[in-house]
């Protein structure tokens, strides 16, 4: 029993990083952005957190770095890809190359000159946990509530997540833009206003889940931190069906394969790990193969935004 | 009066050749800017990635042993991307290229040993191959997007080599390093040039071949034709299902060979740190040479020499060096944002014409 | 019928459209075209493809803006730069192609991109607003539908109840009964009959002619850009309707050998098609393509003939029926089977299928000889040999252009359909099929296309000759079938038929064979 309630603890947190990035990257998506830059925005994201919390101690002021740098990068990523109309799959991976590049190379020159400017050893300021009086009593459940404000967030953030994609207005227009960008442009809609806002905020959400990597689940600063949660993030959107409630579900499950995986290597074993590991990507392309087929009868509600990765414009009729 | 992009009539040659010495240029200047913001000179760097990758001998010969799987990864994508087939698994390709050699070099005892590496370097493109052709026969029949499975079928290969050098593959002997024992020696893939080896020739005489399959020969124009207008190839009688599967086959087989290369002429085992990351940066170089062959050559050499300047500085400047991969990543901003202008010109005009939708 | 009844209603003019004039680089779409639309009322803009009525429509719905002219929404001039603007004016059309997203549901569609809702739609509200519109105008459409679980017709009442829904009076729609069954033409007469009686009014852009008979109390008929005649429909017979869509008498023939046709080369046998969507595209189709003659189809584009060429190239699978080349049964076969066998064809949509605009003229004009020697040997391409063709092949055909390794999306249109034509007719096996081959060409080059046409038949090659310009066929043809919706409305001898015969079947209005 005990051994559960602690899995669970464990996996939430790190699910938490992976379902802050995936909601994020649902959000590009569903506007037709495919962004593939997830990986690199992450250890910037999750660098500048870190550099920011061992420099000020402010927590705050960490996250929202963290934000904004994942923004700025995304950023980088809607100019080139809608402005300037390129291929986004290169853009992406630019992005990846470059972040993780620059992460590693700030890494080892912001630190303080005592540790040879190297960030690597430092602590700095990290979310702690908190557990809810009396919920922290109930077998199991008690998981649930003894987490950091980030996870707890989190609780809040994906029904709203949920309702604004599919009841509200803007998350109408947002579907239609990712769906058919023809008919949204007809209807009055902006598409590229759309894209741009959207594949910035998505930025913005995998900035804090990259921030949560270094400043709630293993605090501290390492070469790789983010261990590859950039592809697991693409792979996971997919597996949720671009829908951010289903995202909870893979981020929980594929969080709490992390959690086992590292309770296993310290225990000495290492073997079942990889192919713990390799489900997420298994699973995704049997998904993707299966909701295509079906798709293909019927659209339904497991398939992509149909106008994702495909650049528009007026003219291209 | 508002800045519009107006399409061309004609794409211009003069742009595809400034774009990229522009783009070189201004990412030369971003990556000073990094330089500088962190307190390193910008200008001695420079010096010593150059010097480093090209200005010796033994820094040559390190910049071709890193550019001989860019090179095979590259010329892989190259074949795929001609297709409009978006395989970016050149990366698990690869790896499982290198699975497939391994498997070989370390099970196939029944071989005689002479017979390795030409048998280990074969079982490796085949590997290759069919990683790719799933992902191929997906989109072939049922039309599953390829950049999503290619991509997810990167870390299967990864974690499943993972799996084999931690696991049942370990070697034995190696006091828990996570890797499987060498290749016999007499396997290994020889030396030509310091620590560059055969795998040049290789590379190179794929890079010739490739590009005489593409522009001499008839399978070459149909690849061409599907590529650049699937209907009209089609109509022309092209075999749109059977042409993307033999590609990709072709496409995983040269990643294949990559992978192959690289594990028995420079780890001689399999080991962590198989994936190196070639693959994604092979999709870089292919783009970046506008799918020619030759151009691909070039442009990996490029890309190896900025890996190796990176390693230079850190024994030179005690530099991160990462700041190769950074500025690979900023050579990419301007190239992306430029290749636009070769389609289109700015224009100024007047704010009523720019909201004429016709 | 609904139109009898209409007398509070009918009357004022409530839209006039005054000296409207649209160029595109090249032709003018819109030549000084006057248009008056009375409340309660309901416009038939007759015409075939190119006629402009589009373009019209374009105009007023603002997505087009006129070169000249000036617009008038009951009585006041108006300014229309945006679909929005037209919106707000009342006025909404519904295009040929629907602007829906499939994957949402009908209430979706309907509030999409609609600015004065509040931030979380109260979507009981609106559906129950969609339903009270939908049972006052009879649609029938369930709100809660996906767009993508509707049949056609169902989907074109979505878009009608979005026009309402959206507070539109002036209702455009744009061969709306193109992709209709006969039944739910007939509903939407009801429904929209039913609008009518509420004030509002339609024009509907066709080429029907059972359709301006049955539905439209005035008609307006255009050709190449111009009005021809203005008249109330019931003053006005569907003869003098179809001389005025598709023009003059034709004065003069094409030098060709006499009439000497062969051997049947490819029969039709009782084909139909049925396409994705569960539409017949063709229906019990049966023709005999003859060695040494040209068999032109006729008709308004959209009702069949690009689907036959395709039937007949491999390029589209046949739901019932067989084909057969030179006896033998090649139903199914592949495009490769089909050229093989000696088929040529000239696409319809020459820059899409026609051709490979990146690659050269060269490379495209060898596009169906690579394959053997001279051109390959062993697989290898021989350059030289290549190019040597592609100079004889530029020469003897006059294509303009710069150099062989010129890419062909840079010639002008005329000079991509003689790529297309040298290649084709250069490589003709004996059976030539040729659809719309003189599209958007300056007269120079469609002479040089039809007289390559003729020529192929006097060597007594088989031709299919698919054309919307009357004139081509009747000068290049020796006999003519008509299609409209799908079927074959009539087979005729060329010398001995006229325009009015040929317009009749056309709009669909006679079923005759005098051959």
């Amino acid at each position: 029993m005990q051994l559960i309630t602690t899995l669970l603890a464990v996996t939430l947190g790190a699910g938490t990083s992976l379902l802050y990035a995936t909601l994020g990257e649902i959000y590009t998506e569903r506007a037709g952005i495919l962004n593939l830059g997830v990986e690199g925005m992450m250890m910037m994201s999750a660098l500048s957190a870190f550099t920011v919390s061992f420099y000020t101690g402010s927590l705050l002021l960490s996250i929202i770095v963290a934000m904004l740098i994942g923004g700025a990068m995304a950023l980088i990523h809607a100019f080139l890809c809608i402005t300037m109309r390129a291929n986004q799959v290169v853009s992406g991976l630019s992005i990846t190359l470059f972040g993780t590049g620059l992460a590693s190379y700030l890494g080892q020159r912001l630190g303080p000159a005592s540790n040879g400017k190297n960030l690597v050893g430092m602590t700095g300021s990290s979310f702690t946990d908190y557990s809810i009086p009396f919920l922290e009593d109930i077998p199991i459940l008690s998981a649930f509530f003894n987490q950091d404000i980030l996870t707890y967030a989190l609780f809040l953030i994906v029904p709203i997540a949920w309702i604004y994609m599919y009841k509200t207005r803007s998350g109408l227009t947002l579907r239609a833009v990712g769906e058919d960008p023809r008919t949204a442009a007809a209807m009055g809609i902006s598409v590229s206003k759309i894209r741009y806002i959207y594949t910035v905020i998505g930025g913005m959400l995998v900035g804090l889940g990259g921030a949560h990597l270094t400043l709630g689940y293993t605090p501290g600063w390492s070469e790789n931190v983010t261990g590859g949660r950039g592809w697991i993030v693409i792979a996971l959107v997919i597996f949720a069906g671009w829908n951010p409630g289903r995202a909870i579900f893979g981020a929980v499950l594929f969080g709490g394969i992390n959690a086992i995986q590292f309770r296993l290597q310290a225990a000495g074993t290492v073997i079942p790990a990889s192919f713990l590991n390799m489900a997420p990507y298994i699973v995704t392309v049997i998904v993707l193969t299966v909701m295509t087929i079906i798709g293909r009868k019927k659209k339904g509600k497991f398939s992509p935004p149909s106008a994702l990765g495909t650049s528009f414009s007026i003219e291209d009729k | 009066m508002r800045m519009v992009l107006e399409k061309r009539e004609a794409r211009s040659g003069k742009v595809l050749v400034f774009v990229p010495i522009i783009s070189f240029i201004v990412s030369l200047a971003l990556g000073a800017i990094v330089l500088a913001a962190s307190g390193a000179n910008p200008f001695n760097t420079y010096f010593y990635m150059a010097r480093g990758a090209f200005g010796s001998w033994v820094g040559f010969t390190e910049t071709l042993v890193k550019a001989i799987p860019l090179i095979l990864t590259g010329l892989g994508v190259t074949i795929a991307f001609k297709l409009r087939f978006w395989n970016i698994g050149a990366e698990g390709q690869l790896v499982f290229g290198a699975i497939g050699t391994a498997w070989v070099m370390i099970f196939w005892t029944f071989l005689p040993v002479q017979m390795l590496l030409p048998v280990a370097l074969l079982v490796g493109m085949t590997a290759g191959a069919v990683w790719a052709g799933i992902a191929a026969v997906l989109k072939a029949k049922w039309g599953v997007d390829e950049t999503l499975t290619t991509l997810m079928m990167n870390y299967i290969a990864i974690l499943f080599a993972e799996y084999l050098y931690y696991g049942p593959w370990r070697d034995p002997d190696g006091y828990g390093f996570p890797g499987t024992k060498a290749f016999p020696r007499e396997a290994w893939l020889p030396r030509i040039a310091g620590r560059a080896h055969w795998g040049l020739i290789i590379a190179l005489a794929a890079a010739v071949i490739l590009w005489f399959v593409l522009y001499k020969t008839k399978w070459g124009f149909e690849i061409k034709m599907i590529g650049m207008n699937q209907r009209a190839a089609r109509c022309q009688g092209v075999n749109i299902q059977r042409n993307i599967i033999l590609v990709l086959l072709v496409s995983g087989a040269l990643s294949g060979l990559a992978g192959a290369v690289e594990v028995t002429a420079v780890q001689h085992r399999l080991m962590k740190g198989i994936d190196m990351g070639y693959g994604f940066t092979a999709i870089i170089v292919a783009w970046m040479a506008q799918l020619n062959p030759f151009a691909a050559v070039l442009v990996a050499l490029i890309m190896a020499g900025l890996l190796v300047g990176g390693d230079q500085i850190q024994m030179m400047m005690g530099l991160p060096a990462s700041m190769g991969l950074v500025l690979q990543g900023l050579l990419l901003f301007p190239l992306l944002a430029g290749t636009i202008f070769s389609d289109y010109r700015l224009k100024m005009v007047k704010k009523e014409e720019a909201e004429q939708c016709s | 019928m609904e139109k009898e009844n209409q007398n509070s209603t009918q009357g004022n003019v409530i839209l006039r459209m005054s000296g409207i004039t649209k160029r595109f680089p090249g032709v003018t779409a819109n030549n000084h075209v006057d248009l008056s639309l009375n409340s309660g009322e309901i416009l038939a803009l007759l015409g075939e493809n190119g006629a402009g009525k589009s373009s019209l429509m374009n105009v007023l719905a603002g997505l087009y803006r006129p070169d000249e002219g000036s617009i008038f929404i009951r009585g006041e001039q108006v300014q229309i730069h945006s679909p929005q603007d037209s919106m707000r004016l009342g006025i909404g059309m519904i295009h040929q192609e629907f602007m829906l997203v499939d994957t949402m549901t009908v209430a979706e569609n309907i509030i999409l991109g609609m600015k004065d809702l509040p931030f979380i739609p109260p979507m009981h509200e609106v559906k129950s607003k969609i339903t009270a519109l939908s049972e006052r105008y009879g649609l029938k459409v369930n709100p809660d539908k996906f767009i993508h679980e509707l049949s056609v017709g169902e989907q074109q009442r979505v878009e009608i109840l979005k026009l309402v829904y959206q507070g539109a009076d002036i209702l455009i729609l744009d061969e709306p009964t193109a992709v209709l069954t006969p039944q739910e033409s007939r509903d939407l007469n009801t429904i929209i009959g039913m609008m009518l009686a509420e004030g509002k009014s339609a024009i509907f852009i066709t080429h029907k002619m059972d359709e301006v008979i049955e539905f439209s109390h005035q008609v307006q008929v255009l050709r190449k850009g111009e009005t021809v005649a203005v008249c109330k429909t019931n003053e006005v017979t569907p003869k003098d309707l179809a001389k005025m869509m598709v023009g003059r008498e034709i004065l003069f023939h094409l030098e060709r050998d006499a009439y000497n046709p062969g051997e049947v080369r490819v029969r039709v046998d009782d084909i139909s098609v049925i396409d994705q969507t569960g539409r017949a595209v063709l229906e019990h189709i049966s023709l005999d393509l003859r060695e040494g003659e040209v068999l032109g189809i006729a008709g308004v584009a959209g009702n069949g003939q690009q689907e036959l060429s395709e039937v007949i190239t491999g390029l589209m699978p046949v739901t019932r029926g067989s084909l057969y080349l030179d006896e033998r049964n090649v139903t199914g076969a592949s495009p490769l089977k089909m050229i093989k066998n000696g088929i040529s064809h000239i696409p319809a949509d020459r820059g899409a299928m026609g051709v490979v605009g990146d690659m050269s003229v060269a490379d495209n004009l060898v596009m169906k000889r690579y394959r053997k020697r001279p051109m390959s040997k062993n697989g290898i391409l021989n350059g030289s040999v290549i190019v040597r063709f592609a100079k004889k092949m530029i020469d003897v055909f006059k294509i303009a252009t710069p150099e062989s390794s010129t890419r062909v999306k840079f010639l002008s249109g005329g000079n991509i359909q003689k790529t297309i034509l040298a290649r084709e007719i250069d490589s003709c096996g004996g059976i030539l099929i040729a659809v719309y081959p003189s599209r958007g060409l300056d007269v120079g080059a469609t002479e040089a296309v039809r007289k390559n046409i003729l020529k192929q038949r006097d060597n007594q090659a088989a031709v299919l000759l698919v054309s919307e310009e009357l004139e081509e066929l009747m000068m290049v043809s020796d006999k003519i079938a008509v299609m409209f919706e799908g079927k074959i409305m009539g087979l005729v001898d060329a010398r001995e038929t006229n325009i009015e015969q040929l317009g009749m079947m056309m709009a669909g209005m006679v079923k005759e064979s005098t051959v």
